[in-house]
């Protein structure tokens, strides 16, 4: 616990950089590098100061003009921002992606078994792996969905897992991320844009490439169309020009090739799901739905929504239209769940998970809500159903009005949340002013599951650009980076 | 093409129109407004008014550049400048995939433009009241984005069947537009058909002519004499003149037979059927024919058909019944 200033590297960008007991994502130690960021740091210390900042306002510009912007909640209408970009890459190695790798791989097949048998005959909660009121409480669990075949048994076709790394070095699940994830546009425009501006370092360094992301979504969408449709018509539905990730919907749409739809453009009869063209009426197979399950059919959810479609579900049940994601997946990516994960996986795979959880209280046992109310200054407490850095108690960095708060909170409802302890994450270097500071990151890589589980070697690295914060959320002061996976 | 992509594109484009519209109609008064005219204030603002379709809780209070004001900027009236860039924007925001990025900077700009803080200031401070120029200056750059836009528009976009709506709502907003511009100078000029203007009157009239940007095209043709009837037939009948009724309606009945072309000619009889009887109306008439009727009469009639061609498109391509769809 004692951050140490080095002295020892040679750059003036670098005369401030901390390091301390974190893992950094560039150096090793004082003035030592990983071995594969040495060429990485050669190449930005010999840009003069000037040129970087030239490069960093051309990179700004590119999103700019490309209206690569997110929706800030809570503001005036129409608040949009750009999404902030550091312009040095994180670099995982071919080994360390391996088994991120192998670890999702089997963490998305274990979920999704666990969702196709609880939604089904409930062997894991007769079992007593998983307690039932665990699962029956949850906030996302959709009784809708007992007894539905949905195609090739995939509940979960899109998922985003978010890792970190400990100060060890080895990465470990924070948050699984299985109901409607977002991000994969930034991942992928992050790299046109790392290209355009640093071609030579980026040819140098054998990155894998993640540009056919989309082309593996739509074959992942189509291959869970409903049988007898070979030329299936396949859309986006995005709840509209208002929501946050409405550029990524956009943009996904255009790149995949598909009809970007709303809520009012598609209408059901006799449980066939169509959409209004010009031309008439065309059906549609499988909707990419970007609609939380709450919204997105106003007669088997919420009846106040107007985002969603009049009897989609009832389509959905009969089979003529597949959703990817299916509903009630949210069930297996609640945080008090997640603390059940490893035993799922051994439960259905018999195997160890490879990659391991971050510690978690549930505060529905008495001993560790104890544990927990008495250490409240030192831990992280999260909302069960919660997202996007929402519903926080960060225990270091809080109040004591705050930890009072939160406490009578959990009093109040334990089921509703659950702590970890403060991890102290991984950091990269990223370019702040004219200095290099490290700050924390984590790694959002994309599974898609289709007829078989595919991720793109790489994800949206996420950076926590306030310094000392823990929060990397875009929608509380986060940045990313380009993520470079090494083919060897 | 969805439904409401094709709304959205229609009616940005009818909203940029009318806004360039309403913006050359106060740009002309003002600049006429500057030389002595045997017409009254009062009635050219009133017939400023009228040729704008009279805009609800917009009157005229003795002050034009009060009046001005509320047509340029006041976003409570829906039929400001202002609000109708705004709608265009909004619209085009909602179908930003389906337009080029070209299109999308050009319409964003003018909208980040009128929208700008210090335009707030301005209106605030009323400076458009005092300051002669400004107006002026500001009007003359909102038309240039327009017809910016408009070239932009057809050199960057597919002239699929999205490009076609954009012309059947520009179209079908400019007959109507022109249709009631003549329908508010129709007392002012009809008394004496064929009388040549002299003097303040003849400033007048050129101002009807430059309102449609006819000026300079009717002089082409028919010299710079200018006769009520003359006019009259170039504004309503001229076939090249692309702010002429008939150039409006031959450019929507192409646009729309296009997309006809794309949708299966069959459920669009009715479509067909108005489109052609308003077209056959301007192209085979003479303007005496015309005259010798009940011109206001004439000049409704083309807004009412241009309405129910509209209605006709709605229920056609955009607001169809189900079960009409379904049994189709």
């Amino acid at each position: 616990m004692h951050p140490t200033q080095s002295s020892q590297f040679e750059h003036a960008a670098l005369k401030n950089y901390l390091l301390d007991h974190a893992y950094d994502e560039m150096f090793t130690g004082l003035g030592d590098l990983h071995p594969h960021c040495e060429p990485l740091l050669e190449h930005f210390s010999s840009l003069p100061t000037e040129e970087l900042q030239r490069r960093k306002q051309a990179a700004d510009l590119s999103f700019l003009n490309q209206g690569i912007t997110f929706t800030v909640y809570g503001r005036e209408e129409g608040t949009e921002k750009i999404f902030p970009y550091d312009l040095i890459p994180r670099i995982i190695t071919a080994a360390e992606w391996a088994t991120v790798e192998h670890g999702l791989t089997q963490r998305i097949t274990a979920l999704n078994l666990f969702l196709k048998d609880i939604y089904n005959e409930g062997r894991i909660l007769d079992d007593g792996i998983v307690p039932r009121e665990v699962v029956y409480s949850c906030k996302h669990y959709r009784r809708q969905m007992m007894g539905l075949q949905v195609p090739r048994n995939v509940y979960i076709a899109v998922c985003g897992t978010d890792l970190i790394r400990l100060e060890s070095g080895e990465f470990v699940v924070l948050e699984d991320n299985l109901r409607v994830p977002s991000g994969v546009s930034y991942m992928l425009t992050n790299r046109r844009v790392m290209k355009r501006i640093f071609p030579q370092l980026f040819r140098s360094y054998n990155v894998r490439p993640i540009e056919q992301y989309t082309q593996l979504l739509l074959g992942t969408l189509r291959s869970l169309a409903p049988e007898g449709r070979p030329e299936p018509n396949i859309v986006l539905l995005s709840p509209g020009v208002f929501n946050s990730a409405y550029f990524e919907h956009a943009y996904l749409a255009r790149q995949m090739g598909i009809e970007l739809v709303e809520g009012r453009d598609l209408v059901t009869h006799d449980n066939v799901v169509y959409m209004r063209t010009t031309i008439g009426l065309r059906r549609v197979d499988v909707i990419y739905r970007r609609v939380d399950d709450d919204f997105i059919d106003p007669l088997a959810f919420r009846g106040d929504s107007i985002l969603g479609v009049a009897g989609l579900f009832n389509a959905y049940r009969a089979g003529n239209v597949t959703l990817a994601n299916a509903f009630g997946t949210g069930v297996a990516d609640d945080k008090a769940l997640y603390a059940y994960v490893p035993e799922i996986i051994k439960y259905y795979l018999s195997e160890e998970p490879v990659l391991k959880n971050v510690e978690t209280y549930l505060l529905t046992r008495s001993k560790e809500r104890q544990h927990v109310l008495q250490n409240l200054d030192k831990l992280v407490v999260k909302a069960v159903g919660e997202s996007g850095g929402y519903g926080m108690l960060i225990g270091p960095q809080s109040t004591k009005a705050q930890q009072a708060e939160f406490a009578q909170k959990i009093q109040a409802d334990p089921r509703n949340y659950i702590a970890q302890p403060t991890i102290s994450f991984s950091r990269a270097p990223c370019l702040i002013g004219d200095e290099l500071q490290p700050r924390h990151v984590d790694l959002r890589p994309y599974v898609l599951y289709g007829d078989k589980v595919t991720i793109v070697p790489g994800g949206l690295t996420r950076v926590a650009l306030n310094q000392g914060s823990l929060v990397v959320n875009s929608s509380q002061g986060g940045g990313s980076k380009d993520t470079w996976v090494l083919s060897q | 093409m969805l439904s409401r992509v094709a709304d959205s594109l229609y009616w940005m484009s009818r909203y940029l129109e009318r806004a360039e519209h309403t913006t050359r109609l106060l740009d002309v008064n003002l600049n006429l407004m500057l030389d002595e005219s045997p017409i009254s204030a009062e009635r050219r603002w009133q017939r400023v008014l009228q040729a704008l379709g009279n805009p609800k809780h917009i009157e005229w209070t003795g002050e034009p550049y009060a009046l001005t004001q509320a047509l340029t900027f006041d976003t409570g009236n829906k039929a400001s400048i202002l609000s109708c860039i705004i709608s265009a924007r909004e619209n085009s925001r909602h179908v930003r995939e389906q337009i080029s990025t070209e299109q999308w900077h050009r319409l964003n700009s003018l909208y980040l433009q009128v929208t700008r803080p210090e335009m707030q200031n301005q209106r605030q401070s009323e400076a458009l009241v005092h300051g002669m120029t400004q107006p002026s200056e500001f009007l003359q750059s909102v038309m240039e984005a327009v017809h910016q836009f408009q070239g932009v528009t057809d050199s960057t976009m597919n002239h699929g069947e999205g490009w076609q709506f954009i012309q059947v709502g520009r179209y079908i907003e400019r007959a109507c537009a022109t249709a009631l511009l003549l329908q508010a100078y129709h007392v002012d000029l009809w008394e004496h058909p064929e009388k040549l203007a002299d003097g303040n009157e003849y400033l007048d009239w050129m101002g009807l002519l430059r309102s449609a940007t006819a000026f300079e095209a009717y002089c082409k043709v028919y010299t710079a004499d200018l006769t009520p009837d003359q006019i009259f037939e170039f504004l309503l009948l001229d076939e090249e003149f692309p702010h002429s009724v008939r150039f409006s309606i031959d450019s929507l009945q192409c646009a729309l037979e296009k997309i006809q072309g794309d949708s299966g000619k069959a459920r669009a009889e009715t479509l067909r059927r108005l489109i052609g009887r308003l077209q056959s109306s301007l192209n085979y008439s003479s303007v005496d024919e015309i005259l010798n009727q009940d011109v206001l009469g004439y000049l409704g009639g083309i807004q009412s058909q241009c309405r129910a061609i509209h209605e006709t498109i709605y229920e056609l391509y955009v607001d169809y019944s189900i079960q009409a769809a379904l049994a189709g």
